[in-house]
Protein backbone atom coordinates (compact mmCIF):
# COMPACT_ATOMS: atom_id res chain seq x y z
CA UNK A 1 0.00 0.00 0.00
CA UNK A 2 1.50 3.38 -1.07
CA UNK A 3 2.06 6.00 1.95
CA UNK A 4 -1.08 8.52 1.50
CA UNK A 5 0.23 12.14 0.85
CA UNK A 6 0.72 14.15 3.74
CA UNK A 7 -2.56 16.34 4.66
CA UNK A 8 -4.78 13.74 3.24
CA UNK A 9 -6.71 10.36 4.58
CA UNK A 10 -4.50 9.05 7.36
CA UNK A 11 -5.27 5.46 7.22
CA UNK A 12 -4.42 3.17 9.85
CA UNK A 13 -5.83 0.44 11.50
CA UNK A 14 -3.48 -0.04 14.33
CA UNK A 15 -5.01 0.61 17.69
CA UNK A 16 -2.14 0.37 19.82
CA UNK A 17 -0.66 3.66 18.01
CA UNK A 18 -0.70 5.99 20.86
CA UNK A 19 -1.70 8.71 18.94
CA UNK A 20 -4.68 6.79 18.49
CA UNK A 21 -4.92 6.24 21.93
CA UNK A 22 -5.26 9.71 22.64
CA UNK A 23 -8.16 10.29 19.91
CA UNK A 24 -10.06 7.27 20.85
CA UNK A 25 -9.98 8.97 24.61
CA UNK A 26 -11.17 12.15 23.56
CA UNK A 27 -13.55 10.13 21.50
CA UNK A 28 -14.79 8.58 24.99
CA UNK A 29 -15.70 12.21 26.25
CA UNK A 30 -19.20 12.59 26.76
CA UNK A 31 -21.23 15.97 25.33
CA UNK A 32 -19.73 17.76 28.60
CA UNK A 33 -20.12 21.38 29.09
CA UNK A 34 -16.25 22.88 29.12
CA UNK A 35 -16.07 25.65 31.67
CA UNK A 36 -13.42 28.26 32.95
CA UNK A 37 -12.89 30.57 35.59
CA UNK A 38 -12.25 34.55 34.89
CA UNK A 39 -9.35 34.48 35.90
CA UNK A 40 -8.44 32.08 33.03
CA UNK A 41 -10.43 33.86 30.16
CA UNK A 42 -7.47 33.29 27.30
CA UNK A 43 -6.46 37.05 25.97
CA UNK A 44 -7.92 37.89 22.94
CA UNK A 45 -7.25 41.20 21.84
CA UNK A 46 -10.49 42.32 20.53
CA UNK A 47 -12.21 41.26 23.90
CA UNK A 48 -9.50 43.69 25.72
CA UNK A 49 -10.89 46.52 23.44
CA UNK A 50 -14.22 45.67 24.23
CA UNK A 51 -13.88 45.24 27.85
CA UNK A 52 -11.90 48.93 27.69
CA UNK A 53 -10.05 48.37 31.01
CA UNK A 54 -13.49 46.81 33.01
CA UNK A 55 -12.49 43.06 34.38
CA UNK A 56 -15.85 40.81 34.05
CA UNK A 57 -17.13 38.66 37.05
CA UNK A 58 -16.94 34.88 36.56
CA UNK A 59 -20.38 34.30 37.83
CA UNK A 60 -23.72 33.60 36.31
CA UNK A 61 -22.41 32.85 32.43
CA UNK A 62 -23.06 29.27 31.30
CA UNK A 63 -21.50 28.85 28.19
CA UNK A 64 -21.59 25.06 27.16
CA UNK A 65 -20.24 23.47 24.00
CA UNK A 66 -19.15 19.79 23.37
CA UNK A 67 -15.57 19.51 24.66
CA UNK A 68 -14.91 17.71 21.33
CA UNK A 69 -16.85 18.91 17.80
CA UNK A 70 -17.93 16.99 15.70
CA UNK A 71 -16.84 19.21 13.13
CA UNK A 72 -15.89 22.84 13.61
CA UNK A 73 -18.03 23.97 10.99
CA UNK A 74 -21.24 23.26 12.88
CA UNK A 75 -20.74 23.51 16.69
CA UNK A 76 -23.76 23.84 18.54
CA UNK A 77 -23.50 26.70 21.34
CA UNK A 78 -25.34 27.81 24.19
CA UNK A 79 -25.18 30.29 26.52
CA UNK A 80 -27.46 31.38 29.88
CA UNK A 81 -26.96 33.92 32.12
CA UNK A 82 -28.77 33.42 35.63
CA UNK A 83 -30.84 35.80 37.14
CA UNK A 84 -32.87 36.82 39.11
CA UNK A 85 -32.64 40.27 37.26
CA UNK A 86 -34.21 43.43 37.87
CA UNK A 87 -34.82 46.43 35.36
CA UNK A 88 -31.51 47.54 36.33
CA UNK A 89 -29.55 44.21 36.34
CA UNK A 90 -31.26 43.29 33.29
CA UNK A 91 -28.70 41.42 30.38
CA UNK A 92 -28.75 44.16 27.71
CA UNK A 93 -25.97 42.34 25.55
CA UNK A 94 -23.99 39.14 25.46
CA UNK A 95 -20.94 38.96 23.39
CA UNK A 96 -18.90 35.74 22.15
CA UNK A 97 -15.00 35.84 21.51
CA UNK A 98 -12.92 33.61 19.69
CA UNK A 99 -9.41 32.74 20.47
CA UNK A 100 -8.22 31.40 17.40
CA UNK A 101 -10.86 32.49 14.89
CA UNK A 102 -9.69 34.99 12.15
CA UNK A 103 -12.61 36.89 13.25
CA UNK A 104 -13.09 37.12 16.97
CA UNK A 105 -16.12 38.86 17.41
CA UNK A 106 -18.25 35.90 16.59
CA UNK A 107 -21.28 37.45 17.53
CA UNK A 108 -23.50 40.20 19.73
CA UNK A 109 -27.08 38.89 21.17
CA UNK A 110 -28.55 42.30 21.97
CA UNK A 111 -32.18 41.99 24.36
CA UNK A 112 -33.63 45.31 24.19
CA UNK A 113 -36.78 44.09 26.13
CA UNK A 114 -36.57 42.84 29.36
CA UNK A 115 -37.12 38.74 29.78
CA UNK A 116 -36.51 36.79 32.87
CA UNK A 117 -34.93 33.73 30.90
CA UNK A 118 -31.94 35.00 29.09
CA UNK A 119 -30.50 31.52 26.88
CA UNK A 120 -29.39 31.94 23.42
CA UNK A 121 -29.01 29.08 21.23
CA UNK A 122 -26.96 29.20 18.21
CA UNK A 123 -24.16 27.08 15.79
CA UNK A 124 -20.79 28.43 15.36
CA UNK A 125 -17.62 28.21 13.44
CA UNK A 126 -14.53 27.11 14.94
CA UNK A 127 -11.24 27.37 12.53
CA UNK A 128 -8.97 25.30 15.60
CA UNK A 129 -9.47 23.82 19.17
CA UNK A 130 -9.44 27.11 21.15
CA UNK A 131 -11.10 28.67 23.86
CA UNK A 132 -14.58 30.96 23.47
CA UNK A 133 -15.65 33.61 25.76
CA UNK A 134 -19.13 34.88 26.48
CA UNK A 135 -19.48 38.23 28.07
CA UNK A 136 -22.64 39.81 29.50
CA UNK A 137 -23.55 43.22 30.02
CA UNK A 138 -25.74 44.39 32.81
CA UNK A 139 -27.93 46.96 32.45
CA UNK A 140 -26.46 49.20 34.96
CA UNK A 141 -23.03 48.50 33.34
CA UNK A 142 -21.66 45.50 34.90
CA UNK A 143 -19.67 42.35 33.10
CA UNK A 144 -20.12 38.84 33.71
CA UNK A 145 -18.24 36.08 31.73
CA UNK A 146 -17.41 32.61 31.11
CA UNK A 147 -15.12 30.76 29.14
CA UNK A 148 -15.51 27.22 27.32
CA UNK A 149 -12.64 25.10 25.55
CA UNK A 150 -13.11 22.88 22.42
CA UNK A 151 -11.16 20.47 20.75
CA UNK A 152 -11.88 20.53 16.84
CA UNK A 153 -10.14 17.60 15.00
CA UNK A 154 -9.81 17.18 10.92
CA UNK A 155 -11.75 14.95 9.16
CA UNK A 156 -10.69 11.26 8.98
CA UNK A 157 -11.22 11.71 5.25
CA UNK A 158 -10.83 14.79 2.93
CA UNK A 159 -13.87 15.16 0.68
CA UNK A 160 -12.93 17.11 -2.23
CA UNK A 161 -16.84 17.77 -3.53
CA UNK B 1 -17.36 -43.31 -18.27
CA UNK B 2 -13.54 -42.40 -19.81
CA UNK B 3 -11.29 -40.61 -17.00
CA UNK B 4 -11.04 -37.26 -19.27
CA UNK B 5 -15.06 -37.58 -19.37
CA UNK B 6 -15.35 -37.81 -15.30
CA UNK B 7 -12.50 -35.15 -15.29
CA UNK B 8 -14.62 -32.93 -17.12
CA UNK B 9 -17.99 -34.05 -14.62
CA UNK B 10 -16.01 -33.13 -12.03
CA UNK B 11 -15.01 -29.47 -13.24
CA UNK B 12 -18.45 -28.79 -14.71
CA UNK B 13 -19.69 -30.10 -11.17
CA UNK B 14 -17.47 -27.53 -9.35
CA UNK B 15 -17.55 -24.44 -11.53
CA UNK B 16 -21.66 -25.21 -11.26
CA UNK B 17 -21.45 -25.23 -7.39
CA UNK B 18 -19.38 -22.05 -6.99
CA UNK B 19 -21.89 -20.20 -9.45
CA UNK B 20 -24.11 -21.33 -7.11
CA UNK B 21 -22.73 -20.04 -4.18
CA UNK B 22 -21.71 -16.96 -6.34
CA UNK B 23 -25.42 -16.67 -6.82
CA UNK B 24 -26.42 -17.35 -3.39
CA UNK B 25 -25.84 -13.37 -2.59
CA UNK B 26 -24.01 -13.56 0.44
CA UNK B 27 -23.42 -11.05 2.69
CA UNK B 28 -20.78 -9.17 3.73
CA UNK B 29 -22.68 -7.61 6.49
CA UNK B 30 -25.28 -9.54 7.79
CA UNK B 31 -28.63 -8.21 7.99
CA UNK B 32 -29.28 -8.53 11.96
CA UNK B 33 -25.56 -6.51 12.12
CA UNK B 34 -26.44 -3.73 10.65
CA UNK B 35 -26.32 -0.17 12.11
CA UNK B 36 -27.40 3.11 10.82
CA UNK B 37 -24.62 5.88 10.27
CA UNK B 38 -26.21 7.63 13.18
CA UNK B 39 -25.39 5.54 15.95
CA UNK B 40 -21.60 5.76 14.92
CA UNK B 41 -22.36 10.08 15.34
CA UNK B 42 -21.36 12.06 17.94
CA UNK B 43 -23.88 13.56 20.21
CA UNK B 44 -24.23 17.17 18.15
CA UNK B 45 -25.28 15.65 15.10
CA UNK B 46 -27.93 13.05 16.85
CA UNK B 47 -29.49 15.97 18.00
CA UNK B 48 -29.31 17.57 15.29
CA UNK B 49 -31.10 15.12 13.44
CA UNK B 50 -33.68 14.23 16.16
CA UNK B 51 -34.87 17.58 15.64
CA UNK B 52 -37.07 18.46 13.01
CA UNK B 53 -37.22 21.85 13.57
CA UNK B 54 -33.47 22.95 13.77
CA UNK B 55 -32.42 20.01 11.71
CA UNK B 56 -31.18 22.07 8.40
CA UNK B 57 -32.43 19.10 6.79
CA UNK B 58 -36.13 20.79 6.63
CA UNK B 59 -35.09 23.88 4.60
CA UNK B 60 -34.89 21.82 1.79
CA UNK B 61 -37.82 19.77 2.36
CA UNK B 62 -40.27 22.49 2.89
CA UNK B 63 -38.75 23.98 -0.11
CA UNK B 64 -39.43 20.75 -2.10
CA UNK B 65 -42.85 20.83 -0.83
CA UNK B 66 -43.48 24.05 -2.47
CA UNK B 67 -41.61 23.11 -5.59
CA UNK B 68 -44.25 19.91 -5.84
CA UNK B 69 -47.19 22.00 -5.83
CA UNK B 70 -45.89 24.88 -8.07
CA UNK B 71 -46.23 24.19 -12.14
CA UNK B 72 -43.44 23.90 -14.37
CA UNK B 73 -42.74 23.22 -17.89
CA UNK B 74 -44.66 23.25 -21.34
CA UNK B 75 -47.53 21.50 -19.73
CA UNK B 76 -47.28 24.07 -16.78
CA UNK B 77 -48.09 21.18 -14.25
CA UNK B 78 -46.78 20.84 -10.83
CA UNK B 79 -45.92 17.21 -9.63
CA UNK B 80 -49.12 17.47 -7.75
CA UNK B 81 -50.80 17.25 -11.02
CA UNK B 82 -50.00 13.93 -11.35
CA UNK B 83 -49.05 12.99 -8.44
CA UNK B 84 -51.93 14.59 -5.85
CA UNK B 85 -50.47 15.15 -2.15
CA UNK B 86 -47.03 13.98 -1.91
CA UNK B 87 -47.66 13.04 1.82
CA UNK B 88 -49.42 10.22 0.43
CA UNK B 89 -48.78 9.07 -2.96
CA UNK B 90 -44.96 9.39 -2.11
CA UNK B 91 -44.75 7.06 0.73
CA UNK B 92 -42.48 4.09 0.33
CA UNK B 93 -41.49 5.73 -2.56
CA UNK B 94 -38.12 6.02 -1.64
CA UNK B 95 -37.02 2.66 -0.34
CA UNK B 96 -37.48 1.18 -3.33
CA UNK B 97 -35.14 3.35 -4.98
CA UNK B 98 -32.58 2.68 -6.98
CA UNK B 99 -35.33 0.42 -9.25
CA UNK B 100 -34.88 -1.30 -12.90
CA UNK B 101 -37.75 0.84 -15.29
CA UNK B 102 -38.20 -0.44 -18.70
CA UNK B 103 -39.01 2.43 -20.23
CA UNK B 104 -35.27 3.48 -19.85
CA UNK B 105 -33.79 -0.04 -19.95
CA UNK B 106 -31.86 0.88 -16.68
CA UNK B 107 -31.67 1.66 -13.07
CA UNK B 108 -32.43 4.54 -11.97
CA UNK B 109 -31.67 6.32 -8.94
CA UNK B 110 -34.35 8.70 -7.18
CA UNK B 111 -32.78 11.78 -8.57
CA UNK B 112 -32.62 10.35 -12.24
CA UNK B 113 -36.62 9.70 -11.63
CA UNK B 114 -37.30 12.99 -10.70
CA UNK B 115 -35.49 14.27 -13.59
CA UNK B 116 -37.47 11.78 -16.12
CA UNK B 117 -40.52 13.30 -15.02
CA UNK B 118 -39.51 16.55 -15.31
CA UNK B 119 -38.25 16.61 -19.30
CA UNK B 120 -41.01 13.70 -20.20
CA UNK B 121 -44.04 14.34 -18.05
CA UNK B 122 -43.53 18.07 -17.38
CA UNK B 123 -41.27 19.49 -20.58
CA UNK B 124 -39.27 20.90 -18.26
CA UNK B 125 -35.33 21.04 -18.11
CA UNK B 126 -33.59 18.15 -16.31
CA UNK B 127 -32.03 19.94 -13.20
CA UNK B 128 -28.87 19.58 -12.26
CA UNK B 129 -27.38 16.96 -9.94
CA UNK B 130 -26.92 18.84 -6.68
CA UNK B 131 -28.81 21.42 -7.69
CA UNK B 132 -31.22 23.45 -4.81
CA UNK B 133 -34.18 22.65 -6.88
CA UNK B 134 -33.31 18.62 -7.21
CA UNK B 135 -32.27 17.99 -3.60
CA UNK B 136 -35.40 19.83 -2.32
CA UNK B 137 -37.60 17.75 -4.08
CA UNK B 138 -35.26 14.40 -3.77
CA UNK B 139 -35.77 15.14 0.22
CA UNK B 140 -38.91 16.14 0.40
CA UNK B 141 -39.65 12.46 -1.10
CA UNK B 142 -37.55 10.80 0.39
CA UNK B 143 -38.73 12.46 3.81
CA UNK B 144 -42.22 10.85 2.91
CA UNK B 145 -40.64 7.12 3.92
CA UNK B 146 -38.65 8.15 6.92
CA UNK B 147 -39.03 5.21 9.06
CA UNK B 148 -39.70 2.80 6.62
CA UNK B 149 -37.12 -0.18 5.60
CA UNK B 150 -34.92 0.19 2.45
CA UNK B 151 -36.53 -2.75 0.50
CA UNK B 152 -34.54 -2.73 -3.03
CA UNK B 153 -35.36 -5.39 -5.65
CA UNK B 154 -32.00 -6.86 -7.68
CA UNK B 155 -34.19 -9.59 -9.29
CA UNK B 156 -34.44 -9.77 -12.99
CA UNK B 157 -32.59 -6.89 -15.20
CA UNK B 158 -31.86 -5.07 -12.18
CA UNK B 159 -29.28 -7.86 -11.70
CA UNK B 160 -26.73 -6.22 -13.69
CA UNK B 161 -26.25 -3.42 -12.31
CA UNK B 162 -26.27 -5.04 -8.83
CA UNK B 163 -23.30 -7.03 -9.76
CA UNK B 164 -21.26 -4.33 -11.42
CA UNK B 165 -22.08 -2.09 -8.07
CA UNK B 166 -21.37 -5.19 -5.74
CA UNK B 167 -17.92 -5.74 -7.81
CA UNK B 168 -16.60 -2.20 -7.53
CA UNK B 169 -17.44 -1.89 -4.16
CA UNK B 170 -15.26 -4.96 -3.37
CA UNK B 171 -12.45 -3.87 -5.53
CA UNK B 172 -9.47 -1.84 -4.80
CA UNK B 173 -9.41 1.81 -6.10
CA UNK B 174 -7.21 5.02 -5.83
CA UNK B 175 -3.57 6.31 -4.99
CA UNK B 176 -4.81 4.75 -1.55
CA UNK B 177 -5.25 1.22 -3.27
CA UNK B 178 -8.35 0.87 -0.83
CA UNK B 179 -11.63 -0.97 -1.39
CA UNK B 180 -14.93 0.35 0.15
CA UNK B 181 -15.14 -3.36 2.02
CA UNK B 182 -12.02 -2.78 3.86
CA UNK B 183 -13.26 0.01 5.78
CA UNK B 184 -17.06 -0.63 5.85
CA UNK B 185 -17.48 -4.08 6.00
CA UNK B 186 -14.33 -5.54 7.40
CA UNK B 187 -13.21 -2.51 10.19
CA UNK B 188 -16.14 -0.60 10.82
CA UNK B 189 -16.27 0.99 14.62
CA UNK B 190 -12.76 1.37 14.72
CA UNK B 191 -11.02 4.71 14.35
CA UNK B 192 -9.87 6.64 11.56
CA UNK B 193 -8.23 9.50 13.59
CA UNK B 194 -10.63 10.40 15.93
CA UNK B 195 -13.75 9.39 13.68
CA UNK B 196 -15.32 5.94 14.42
CA UNK B 197 -15.65 4.43 11.13
CA UNK B 198 -19.41 3.68 10.35
CA UNK B 199 -20.79 0.95 8.45
CA UNK B 200 -20.81 2.88 5.06
CA UNK B 201 -24.86 2.59 4.64
CA UNK B 202 -27.25 5.79 2.63
CA UNK B 203 -30.55 5.16 4.45
CA UNK B 204 -30.21 8.78 5.73
CA UNK B 205 -29.64 10.53 2.44
CA UNK B 206 -29.98 13.05 1.44
CA UNK B 207 -28.20 14.53 4.24
CA UNK B 208 -27.23 17.96 5.30
CA UNK B 209 -23.25 17.27 5.96
CA UNK B 210 -21.69 19.67 8.05
CA UNK B 211 -18.21 19.55 6.27
CA UNK B 212 -20.77 20.50 3.50
CA UNK B 213 -22.75 23.13 5.46
CA UNK B 214 -25.33 21.85 2.90
CA UNK B 215 -27.78 19.42 2.11
CA UNK B 216 -26.51 16.27 -0.42
CA UNK B 217 -27.29 13.59 -2.02
CA UNK B 218 -25.51 9.99 -1.72
CA UNK B 219 -23.74 10.12 -4.74
CA UNK B 220 -21.80 13.12 -3.80
CA UNK B 221 -20.83 11.09 -0.49
CA UNK B 222 -20.11 8.34 -2.47
CA UNK B 223 -17.30 10.87 -4.30
CA UNK B 224 -16.37 12.30 -1.39
CA UNK B 225 -15.18 9.08 -0.29
CA UNK B 226 -13.49 8.01 -3.43
CA UNK B 227 -11.83 11.93 -3.52
CA UNK B 228 -10.65 10.53 0.11
CA UNK B 229 -8.65 7.71 -1.04
CA UNK B 230 -7.63 9.52 -3.99
CA UNK B 231 -9.27 7.86 -6.47
CA UNK B 232 -10.89 8.94 -9.88
CA UNK B 233 -14.59 10.42 -8.91
CA UNK B 234 -17.22 9.58 -11.46
CA UNK B 235 -19.15 12.83 -12.53
CA UNK B 236 -22.08 13.32 -11.03
CA UNK B 237 -25.11 11.19 -12.89
CA UNK B 238 -22.70 8.86 -13.96
CA UNK B 239 -24.27 5.45 -14.23
CA UNK B 240 -21.56 3.78 -11.89
CA UNK B 241 -22.49 5.72 -9.11
CA UNK B 242 -26.34 4.11 -9.37
CA UNK B 243 -24.87 0.64 -9.66
CA UNK B 244 -22.78 1.28 -6.41
CA UNK B 245 -26.39 3.14 -5.30
CA UNK B 246 -28.34 0.01 -5.98
CA UNK B 247 -25.62 -2.19 -4.05
CA UNK B 248 -25.51 0.15 -0.93
CA UNK B 249 -29.37 -0.15 -0.79
CA UNK B 250 -29.44 -3.72 -1.30
CA UNK B 251 -26.83 -3.77 1.65
CA UNK B 252 -28.74 -1.96 3.64
CA UNK B 253 -31.74 -3.80 3.52
CA UNK B 254 -34.17 -3.32 6.07
CA UNK B 255 -32.38 -0.20 7.58
CA UNK B 256 -35.14 2.66 8.08
CA UNK B 257 -34.76 5.51 6.08
CA UNK B 258 -33.86 8.65 7.96
CA UNK B 259 -34.23 11.90 5.90
CA UNK B 260 -33.18 14.48 5.73
CA UNK B 261 -30.40 12.96 7.78
CA UNK B 262 -27.51 15.10 9.35
CA UNK B 263 -23.81 13.95 9.34
CA UNK B 264 -21.02 15.32 10.04
CA UNK C 1 -36.70 27.80 -0.86
CA UNK C 2 -38.38 29.14 2.66
CA UNK C 3 -36.17 32.12 3.46
CA UNK C 4 -35.91 30.62 7.15
CA UNK C 5 -38.11 28.34 9.30
CA UNK C 6 -39.95 29.83 12.74
CA UNK C 7 -40.90 28.03 15.66
CA UNK C 8 -43.10 28.99 18.99
CA UNK C 9 -45.11 27.48 21.09
CA UNK C 10 -48.95 27.84 20.74
CA UNK C 11 -50.20 29.14 22.57
CA UNK C 12 -47.98 31.02 25.17
CA UNK C 13 -49.14 31.60 28.87
CA UNK C 14 -49.09 35.33 29.36
CA UNK C 15 -46.47 37.29 31.07
CA UNK C 16 -44.20 34.71 30.99
CA UNK C 17 -41.03 33.97 28.80
CA UNK C 18 -41.51 31.92 25.51
CA UNK C 19 -38.97 30.15 23.73
CA UNK C 20 -38.00 31.62 19.83
CA UNK C 21 -36.61 29.36 17.37
CA UNK C 22 -35.52 30.10 13.81
CA UNK C 23 -33.25 29.02 11.47
CA UNK C 24 -32.32 31.12 8.45
CA UNK C 25 -31.10 29.41 4.82
CA UNK C 26 -28.13 31.20 4.24
CA UNK C 27 -24.63 29.98 3.56
CA UNK C 28 -22.87 32.43 5.99
CA UNK C 29 -19.57 32.35 3.43
CA UNK C 30 -16.94 32.57 5.32
CA UNK C 31 -14.44 34.62 2.32
CA UNK C 32 -11.61 32.10 3.16
CA UNK C 33 -13.28 29.25 0.50
CA UNK C 34 -11.81 29.31 -2.95
CA UNK C 35 -13.83 27.85 -6.01
CA UNK C 36 -12.72 25.29 -8.38
CA UNK C 37 -10.98 27.27 -10.33
CA UNK C 38 -8.54 28.45 -7.60
CA UNK C 39 -10.87 31.64 -7.11
CA UNK C 40 -11.65 33.15 -3.79
CA UNK C 41 -15.13 33.23 -2.64
CA UNK C 42 -16.24 36.19 -1.41
CA UNK C 43 -17.10 36.90 2.34
CA UNK C 44 -21.09 37.30 2.47
CA UNK C 45 -23.03 36.52 5.75
CA UNK C 46 -25.73 37.35 7.52
CA UNK C 47 -24.42 40.65 9.79
CA UNK C 48 -27.53 41.81 11.53
CA UNK C 49 -30.37 39.90 12.32
CA UNK C 50 -33.50 42.16 14.67
CA UNK C 51 -36.56 40.43 15.63
CA UNK C 52 -39.93 42.71 16.61
CA UNK C 53 -42.95 41.27 18.58
CA UNK C 54 -45.87 43.76 18.34
CA UNK C 55 -43.62 45.99 16.87
CA UNK C 56 -41.20 46.12 19.52
CA UNK C 57 -37.00 45.00 19.03
CA UNK C 58 -37.36 42.08 21.54
CA UNK C 59 -34.08 40.06 20.54
CA UNK C 60 -31.44 41.50 18.01
CA UNK C 61 -27.69 39.65 16.87
CA UNK C 62 -24.83 40.46 14.90
CA UNK C 63 -23.04 38.01 13.70
CA UNK C 64 -20.29 37.13 12.04
CA UNK C 65 -18.31 33.86 9.90
CA UNK C 66 -17.95 33.00 13.28
CA UNK C 67 -21.88 31.70 12.91
CA UNK C 68 -22.27 28.33 10.56
CA UNK C 69 -24.01 27.98 7.77
CA UNK C 70 -27.81 28.36 7.63
CA UNK C 71 -28.03 30.02 10.85
CA UNK C 72 -29.96 28.96 13.90
CA UNK C 73 -30.92 30.95 16.97
CA UNK C 74 -33.04 30.14 20.42
CA UNK C 75 -33.58 32.29 22.37
CA UNK C 76 -36.77 33.35 24.51
CA UNK C 77 -39.40 36.57 24.54
CA UNK C 78 -41.80 37.80 27.17
CA UNK C 79 -45.34 36.72 26.09
CA UNK C 80 -47.38 40.26 26.47
CA UNK C 81 -50.05 40.02 23.49
CA UNK C 82 -50.74 37.90 20.44
CA UNK C 83 -49.36 39.34 17.57
CA UNK C 84 -46.84 39.06 14.73
CA UNK C 85 -43.06 37.89 15.56
CA UNK C 86 -41.44 39.34 12.71
CA UNK C 87 -38.00 38.93 11.53
CA UNK C 88 -35.77 41.14 9.09
CA UNK C 89 -32.26 40.28 8.44
CA UNK C 90 -29.41 41.52 6.17
CA UNK C 91 -26.49 40.09 4.27
CA UNK C 92 -23.40 42.00 3.71
CA UNK C 93 -24.25 41.86 -0.23
CA UNK C 94 -27.34 43.61 0.89
CA UNK C 95 -29.62 41.29 0.53
CA UNK C 96 -32.48 41.36 2.81
CA UNK C 97 -34.68 38.24 4.18
CA UNK C 98 -37.94 38.71 6.20
CA UNK C 99 -40.35 35.91 7.72
CA UNK C 100 -42.85 35.91 10.52
CA UNK C 101 -44.86 33.28 12.74
CA UNK C 102 -48.03 34.62 14.57
CA UNK C 103 -47.77 34.16 18.71
CA UNK C 104 -51.04 33.36 20.39
CA UNK C 105 -51.11 34.40 24.04
CA UNK C 106 -53.23 32.55 26.48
Amino acid sequence: MTKPASGVCSYTLKPRRRWLQSGAALALLPWLPAHAAAEELPQIPAMTAFLAGRKPVAARVRLTLPQLADNGQTVPMKVTVDGPFTPATRVTAVNLFSEANPVPEMAQFEFPAYVERVEVESRVRLAASQKIVAVATLADGALLASAAEVIVTIAGCMDGT
Amino acid sequence: MTSSTALRAILVGVLSAHAVIACAQERSLPLPGLRSGITFAGADVRAMQSDDVSNPGFLWVEGGEKRWNTAAGATGKSCASCHGDGRSSMRGVATRYPRYDHAVKGVEDLDARINRCRTDKQGAQPWARESEELLSISAYVSYQSRGLPLAVSIDGPAREAFERGRVFYHARHGQMNLSCSQCHDQNWGKRLLVENLSQGHGNAFPAYRLEWQSLGSLQRRIRACLFGIRAEMPAPGAPELTDIELYLAWRAQGLSIEAPGVRR
Amino acid sequence: MPDARITVPAPVPRGKPFEVRIIVRHPMETGYRTDESGKSIPRNVIRSLTCRYNGEVVFSARLSSGIAANPYLRFFVTAKESGPLAFEWVDDAGVRGSDSAAVTVA
